[in-house]
């Protein structure tokens, strides 16, 4: 492939434009540049981390350092998942439902690419598993996250209606429908509109980069095509996972409404 | 948790109970309790099979708490009911055409007697009552007093009734409980 290699020098310019943006912010006192500061430089030391990291799991095709690499990447996102919530669960619940939840769906899908239709030998080459993981796991923490949020936060608002219907002898799933509805919404909605403005509003960054390293545009659009399925599929499931795991667990045996089983976070 | 108790006590079928005690003694949270909606350590029974073996759904059907506030969830009110009564309907002084407005036009009384309609449809056997008349006028509250008493007396119900006002206490009840320090007190009632 005709890559064009990019040298300190081109960094360099890149990064200058992010200390002008920074020195014009701090001199216009909109109080934004410390942590655009930050944040450039978190994404220049992450990056270059990862890229020893993939560089050294490139040279050393391992299944176990495979599998390292994944339950790694799965224990930060079920971590991010956990921080994103107003309202959580309490217990392990909290950590371990969305991590689950993102487990299932991301593990399956990405092994199911890997194995049926990318084919690569052997199949956790990490050319591949690495950057589809990443996605979908990216894709569904996203997804797994609004869905949550969105269904412990309309429970506590909505905590009245739920228990009048209880009240009424409707059953549990009954009394939570709408909540879990749009809870269901929130967690999909970001990759339907993704997969609607493919293409016509914005070129998704994983084409742009393989056409960016020399593939031809419809070998690009095929992969992009295959890794929006995988996305929505990853993030669908995982949702429906988490919210319907969720929802259970806002009730108990007796189908009475626990809201003493989230706590409140901020 | 909060502890109240132990209580004993049984409510007969055509029964009514009245219950009062000082806000915060635990009133509201013991009908919760009898409704299954609150855990708690204590055992139920309805004609004589425990509150664990019923589904939880039927359950509540079967003892129906209503709330001191009433709670809606779609935006007409007709929406709320599985069946209308237009008979009861008009005996606490509705319209029918009350079925297709929206919530929140209504009152907070006129919501009020419309939950208990919403709670009747299902004809329970026990009903258990926070202040059903605490957001009514006097000729209101005597409407639902009156259909109060001839549901209980028609369906044979057991009544557990919250009430603040010793007049309606006079009017309604066959016994009078007062609820202080966690322990139920049996009030005379002067007749």
């Amino acid at each position: 492939m005709n890559i064009i290699s990019l040298d300190a020098w081109d960094l360099s310019l890149a990064a200058m434009l992010v200390l002008v943006l920074a020195g014009l912010s701090f001199r216009l006192q909109l109080g934004a540049s410390k942590h655009l500061l930050v944040a450039a430089l978190r994404t220049a030391v992450q990056l270059t981390l990862i890229g020893l990291v993939l560089k050294f799991l490139f040279a050393n095709v391992h299944l176990a350092w495979m599998l390292a690499m994944a339950t790694i990447m799965l224990l930060v996102a079920g971590r991010e998942v956990m921080v994103r919530q107003q309202r959580r669960f309490s217990g392990p619940w909290g950590y371990g439902l969305g991590t689950i939840s993102m487990f299932v769906s991301s593990f399956s899908v990405t092994l199911v690419a890997l194995l049926v239709m990318v084919k690569a030998e052997p199949w956790y080459t990490p050319q591949y598993a690495i950057p589809l993981l990443g996605m979908v796991l990216g894709n569904a923490m996203n997804g797994v996250a609004l869905g949550l949020d969105r269904l412990t936060q309309g429970a506590w608002q909505q905590r009245r209606a739920v228990e009048a219907q209880l009240l009424l002898g409707f059953a549990w799933h009954e009394a939570i429908a709408a909540t879990r509805m749009e809870a269901m919404r929130a967690g999909m909605m970001p990759i339907i509109n993704a997969m609607t403005a493919a293409g016509v509003v914005s070129l998704p960054g994983m084409m742009t980069g393989q056409i960016l390293a020399g593939a031809p545009p419809v070998e690009a659009v095929k992969y992009q095509i295959l890794i929006m399925f995988l996305i929505a599929a990853c993030t669908g499931f995982g949702t429906l996972m988490a919210v319907w795991l969720g929802s259970r667990h806002l009730f108990d045996e007796r189908q009475r409404l626990r809201l003493d089983r989230l706590q409140e976070t901020r | 948790m909060r502890d109240i108790g132990p209580l004993d006590f049984s409510v007969a079928a055509g029964e009514c109970v009245c219950l009062s005690g000082a806000s915060g003694a635990g009133k509201s949270l013991l009908l919760r309790a009898l409704a299954d909606m609150e855990p708690h350590l204590g055992r139920v029974w309805l004609d004589g099979v425990t509150c664990e073996d019923i589904a939880a759904t039927q359950w509540r059907r079967n003892v129906a708490l209503l709330t001191a506030e009433s709670a809606w969830w779609h935006d007409r009110v007709g929406e709320h009911f599985s069946r209308v009564d237009e008979s009861l309907l008009a005996e606490l002084g509705f319209e029918k055409q009350v079925m297709s407005a929206e919530v929140h036009s209504l009152s907070t009384g006129e919501r009020q007697r419309l939950a208990l309609l919403r709670l009747l449809a299902g004809r329970p056997r026990v009903l258990l009552l926070d202040e059903p008349t605490a957001s009514l006028d006097p000729l209101n509250t005597e409407r639902v007093e009156h259909l109060l008493t001839r549901y209980r007396e028609e369906q044979e119900a057991g009544v557990l009734w919250v009430s603040h006002d010793p007049l309606q206490v006079r009017r309604v009840a066959h016994r009078h409980w007062r609820l202080a320090d966690g322990r139920l007190y049996e009030e005379i009632l002067s007749t």
